[in-house]
C-alpha cells in the first residue's frame, strides 16, 4: 500500500468521489448530531461507555477467562488465536471438519483484518458476504472504504452494473433488465442472498460485544441478513477481537444507546441478535468462538495508545472527519479507515510499512473526531503520540516483547529542522536576528518555495514578510508609547486585487 | 493587574499588526500590557509533529518568562490551547517517564493564567462591547483549537456583534477545519489544499468582505488560498477589528 498522501492524491482529484463522500458524510453527520441532541444524558452515557471499556481492558485477562467459561458452559467451544495466521487456520480447519466448501458471512471487520476470505479460498472454501454493502464490495472485487457503509464510494449505477455482471458467477443471477432503482437493487440482492442462506451449513460472523458473565455474543446490524447468517446454518463460527468483551449484560444498555445513535443516527438498532452457546431446537447446533489477539495485547501495553481499543466501530469519527471526506477510505490502506483507523492500524500492525508510518500524520488534529466519539477516545492525543514514535522512536511492545524502535527513515531533515527551530526559539537574540534578516531581504523572497515548502506554495500564496517584526516595533516605540514614526509594517494582509479598506 | 502579552512566534515574525492591535485595544480598555522580550514560541509545531522532547525546553522558557504575571494574553487559539491543554499533559508525561517534577511544577502557575484574547476580554475584563468601529460585512471562522481545544464558544461572536457598523454573517460549515493543521499543510498538502479551498468557497458564499478568526496561522492558510483563487475577500485577525475605532479605523 502506498503512503497516505500518495493514496489521497487521486481521491482528492476525483470530483465524483469527493461529491459522493461529501454528500454521504454530511448527511449522516447531521442526522447523528440530531439523534445525539435528543438525549440530555449523552455526556454521562459517553463517560459510562468509556469507564466500562477502560475497566474491562484493565482486567481483560479475568474477563476473557470468564467469557471462555461461560461460552463453554453454554455448549460452545472457545479457540484462542494469537495472530491472523492462527485464526485463519482455526476457521479453515473447523469448516473442513464439516465437509462443506461454502460459508455465509455476516459483516465482520475482524475477518477482513485477518484476510479470512482469501485464506479460505486458498483451502478451496468459498466465503459469501451477506451484508448488502459487503456483497457489493465482494462482487465488485473491491475493498470496503467505510466502517458502516463499506460501499460508500459506489453510486447506484455502478452497483447495478456490478450486480448484472457478477451475480451469476457467484450464484443466482440478477434479474434481466435490472435498473438502478434502490428497491430493485435491494430485491436482486435479497433473491441472490436468500439462495445462499437456505443452502449454507456453515456461518461465519463477527460480534459487536461479548458478555463475560453469560457468554452471550451480540451483533448489531440493520438488514436482518445478519440474523439469517446467525440462525440458519448448523455450524456458527464467530471471530471476535478480544477487546469486544464487556463484563455484564447490564453494560450492554449503555452501548445499545450510544452505538446506533452514533453510527446510523437511529434511536434503536433495527436488528440486534444475541446468541449464547447452542440450544437443541433453535439456531446452530455447533458454535465456535475464535478470540483474536492480532496486536491487541501489544496495543494494550501502550499507556496512551490503548484507548483505541475502546472503539465500538460506530464510524462517527469518519463521518465528521474533513480528511476522510476528501481522501476516502481506501487511502488509509486498512480495513479500519478514517481517524480511528489512523490510530488503530499502526498500533495493530506496527509502524514499519510506508502506509502505517504515514497514517498518524493523516489528520489536521482538528479534534472533531474526539468530540463525536461515544467512548471518548482522544484520537488527536494518540495521533501525536504515534507521530512521536515514528519521528523519534521509542519503546513499544511487539508480540509481547518490549522493544525500542529507532526513528523512522525519511524524517532526518524534519528532525534537524525541529532541532534548529528549538535552538533558535531557545535564544530570543537568535530569533530576532533571523526575523530581521527576513525583513531586510523581504523584497527578494521568492513567491514559491523550494524543497518541502513547495507543497505549500503550489496552492497558496505566502504572506509577505513585514518591514519589521513586532519585537522591534515594541522596542522602538516603547510598547507603542512613543510615536510610530513613518515605519509601517504594511502590506501583510494585502491579497491580489483587493484593497485594504475593502472598497 | 500585571498583564503580559504572549504574541507567539508567528505573529511576532509575520503579523506584527495583530500584536500592535492587541496593545492598542488593551490600553484603550485600561490594561497596561507588557511584552516580555524573552518569549519566543510555545513549541506547538514541535509537539504536534512528534517532537515532544524538543517542545519541553520551550515550555520551560514560557514558564520562566511569564512567571509572576497575573494574566497572560495571547491572540492565538491554537497557541492558547497548546499552553492550557497540552502543557499539563507534557508535565505529566515527563513525570511518568521518571524525569521528575520540574516541568509540571514550573508550568502549574502559568497555565491557568493563560487566556486567549477573546476569553480575556469577556471572562477577565467582563466586556463584550470594546467600543470598536468597523463598517464591513464580516464572517467568522472559529478555528479548531479555539473552538474545541479552548471552548471559546460564543465569546468572539459576542464581541463582533457589539462592533459598531459591523455586519456579521454566518459562515456555512463554520466548525469544519480549514485544513491548515501546522505541518499537515505540507505533509498532506493535497488534502489540506482541498479543505482550504472548500473553506474559502463557503466563506465566499456569504458575500462578506472579510473573513475573521482568532488565529493567524489558519488565516495565513485561508488567506493564501483566497489570494491564489483570486477571491475578493480578505482575512483579518479579530484583534485588528476590535482595535479599530471611528477615530483610528483599521485601513
Amino acid at each position: 500500500m502506498p503512503a497516505f498522501p500518495k493514496a489521497a492524491h487521486d481521491a482528492v482529484n476525483n470530483p465524483t468521489l469527493r461529491g459522493n463522500l461529501r454528500h454521504a458524510t454530511h448527511t449522516i453527520r447531521d442526522k447523528r448530531a440530531a439523534a445525539v441532541a435528543e438525549l440530555d444524558d449523552w455526556a454521562q452515557l459517553r463517560e459510562a461507555g468509556k469507564q466500562i471499556k477502560d475497566h474491562t481492558l484493565r482486567h481483560l485477562d479475568r474477563y476473557l477467562v470468564q467469557l471462555e467459561e461461560s461460552v463453554t458452559a453454554a455448549g460452545g467451544t472457545v479457540h484462542w488465536a494469537a495472530d491472523a495466521d492462527e485464526a485463519n487456520r482455526i476457521v479453515a480447519d473447523l469448516v473442513k471438519a464439516t465437509g462443506e466448501t461454502e460459508v455465509v458471512k455476516v459483516k465482520s471487520m475482524a475477518t477482513q483484518e485477518i484476510g479470512l476470505n482469501e485464506a479460505l479460498e486458498a483451502e478451496g472454501i468459498a466465503a459469501y458476504e451477506t451484508d448488502l454493502a459487503e456483497l457489493i464490495v465482494q462482487l465488485g472485487k473491491d475493498r470496503p472504504s467505510h466502517i458502516l457503509v463499506p460501499a460508500i464510494h459506489r453510486n447506484r449505477g455502478e452497483i447495478r452494473d456490478i450486480f448484472a455482471r457478477e451475480m451469476s458467477e457467484w450464484g443466482r443471477a440478477a434479474p434481466v433488465g435490472l435498473t438502478d432503482n434502490p428497491a430493485d437493487l435491494a430485491d436482486a440482492a435479497r433473491l441472490h442472498l436468500r439462495d445462499k442462506f437456505l443452502r449454507a451449513k456453515v456461518g461465519v460472523s463477527g460480534a459487536n460485544f461479548m458478555v463475560a458473565e453469560t457468554g452471550t455474543l451480540v451483533v448489531v446490524e440493520s438488514e436482518g441478513n445478519g440474523r439469517m447468517c446467525l440462525t440458519l446454518p448448523e455450524t456458527l463460527i464467530s471471530v471476535v477481537g478480544i477487546e469486544k468483551v464487556v463484563p455484564t449484560w447490564r453494560d450492554l444498555e449503555v452501548f445499545l444507546q450510544t452505538l446506533p445513535r452514533s453510527s446510523t443516527a437511529e434511536r434503536m438498532n433495527p436488528y440486534t441478535s444475541m446468541w449464547t452457546g447452542t440450544s437443541e431446537d433453535d439456531g446452530p447446533s455447533d458454535f465456535h468462538l475464535v478470540l483474536l489477539d492480532n496486536g491487541r495485547t501489544d496495543t494494550l501495553a501502550d499507556e496512551v495508545g490503548r484507548q483505541a481499543l475502546r472503539c465500538i466501530r460506530c464510524s462517527a469519527c469518519l463521518n465528521v472527519c474533513p480528511v476522510y471526506e476528501r481522501a476516502g477510505g481506501h487511502a488509509y490502506g486498512s480495513v479500519y479507515p478514517g481517524p480511528i483507523g489512523a490510530i488503530l492500524s499502526p498500533q495493530l500492525r506496527g509502524t514499519q510499512s510506508e502506509v502505517d508510518a504515514s497514517l498518524p500524520y493523516a489528520s489536521s488534529l482538528c479534534g472533531a473526531c474526539y468530540d463525536v466519539c461515544p467512548v471518548a477516545i482522544d484520537i488527536p492525543e494518540v495521533l501525536v503520540h504515534l507521530r512521536e514514535r515514528i519521528a523519534q522512536g521509542g519503546p513499544v511492545t511487539r508480540e509481547g516483547n518490549k522493544a525500542v524502535l529507532k526513528p523512522a527513515k525519511g524524517h532526518a531533515a524534519e528532525r534537524a529542522a525541529m532541532r534548529a527551530a528549538r535552538w533558535a526559539f531557545g535564544r530570543p537574540g537568535a530569533l530576532r536576528a533571523g526575523q530581521r534578516l527576513a525583513s531586510r531581504t523581504r523584497k527578494l523572497h521568492p513567491r514559491t518555495l523550494p524543497g518541502p515548502g513547495k507543497a505549500w506554495s503550489a496552492t497558496r500564496d505566502l504572506p509577505p514578510v513585514p518591514a519589521e517584526p513586532f519585537r522591534d516595533w515594541w522596542q522602538r516605540t516603547d510598547g507603542g508609547k512613543k510615536s510610530d514614526g513613518d515605519k509601517k509594517t504594511d502590506g501583510v494582509r494585502k491579497t491580489d486585487g483587493v484593497t485594504k479598506d475593502g472598497k | 493587574m500585571r498583564v503580559a502579552l504572549f504574541l507567539t512566534c508567528v505573529n511576532d515574525t509575520l503579523y506584527p499588526d495583530t500584536g500592535r492591535a492587541v496593545v492598542r485595544l488593551l490600553s484603550r480598555l485600561g490594561v497596561d500590557v507588557d511584552f516580555p522580550a524573552g518569549q519566543t514560541c510555545c513549541g506547538q509545531a514541535h509537539y504536534n509533529t512528534g517532537y515532544r522532547h524538543e517542545a519541553e525546553p520551550l515550555a520551560l522558557r514560557y514558564a520562566e518568562v511569564f512567571a509572576g504575571y497575573d494574566a497572560i494574553v495571547t491572540p492565538s487559539g491554537s497557541c492558547g490551547a497548546m499552553v492550557r491543554e497540552l502543557y499539563p499533559r507534557m508535565g505529566e508525561r515527563a513525570r511518568a517517564e521518571g524525569r521528575g517534577d520540574t516541568l509540571a511544577r514550573s508550568l502549574a502557575p502559568v497555565v491557568p493564567k493563560t487566556y486567549e484574547l477573546t476569553e480575556f476580554l469577556v471572562d477577565v475584563l467582563g466586556v463584550t462591547d470594546v467600543g470598536a468601529y468597523y463598517p464591513h460585512k464580516v464572517t467568522y471562522h472559529p478555528t479548531c483549537h479555539g473552538l474545541r481545544g479552548l471552548g471559546l464558544g460564543g465569546r468572539p461572536y459576542q464581541l463582533l456583534q457589539a462592533v459598531k457598523g459591523l455586519d456579521l454573517v454566518e459562515l456555512p460549515g463554520a466548525e469544519e477545519c480549514c485544513g491548515f493543521g501546522g505541518t499537515f499543510a505540507v505533509k498532506n498538502s493535497d488534502v489540506s489544499a482541498a479543505m482550504g479551498s472548500d473553506k474559502v468557497r463557503s466563506a465566499e458564499s456569504t458575500g462578506a468582505e472579510v473573513l475573521c478568526a482568532a488565529d493567524n496561522s489558519c488565516l495565513m492558510h485561508i488567506g493564501g488560498t483566497m489570494s491564489r483563487l483570486k477571491v475578493g475577500m480578505r482575512p483579518v485577525h479579530i484583534a485588528e477589528i476590535l482595535a479599530s475605532t471611528e477615530k483610528e479605523p483599521l485601513l
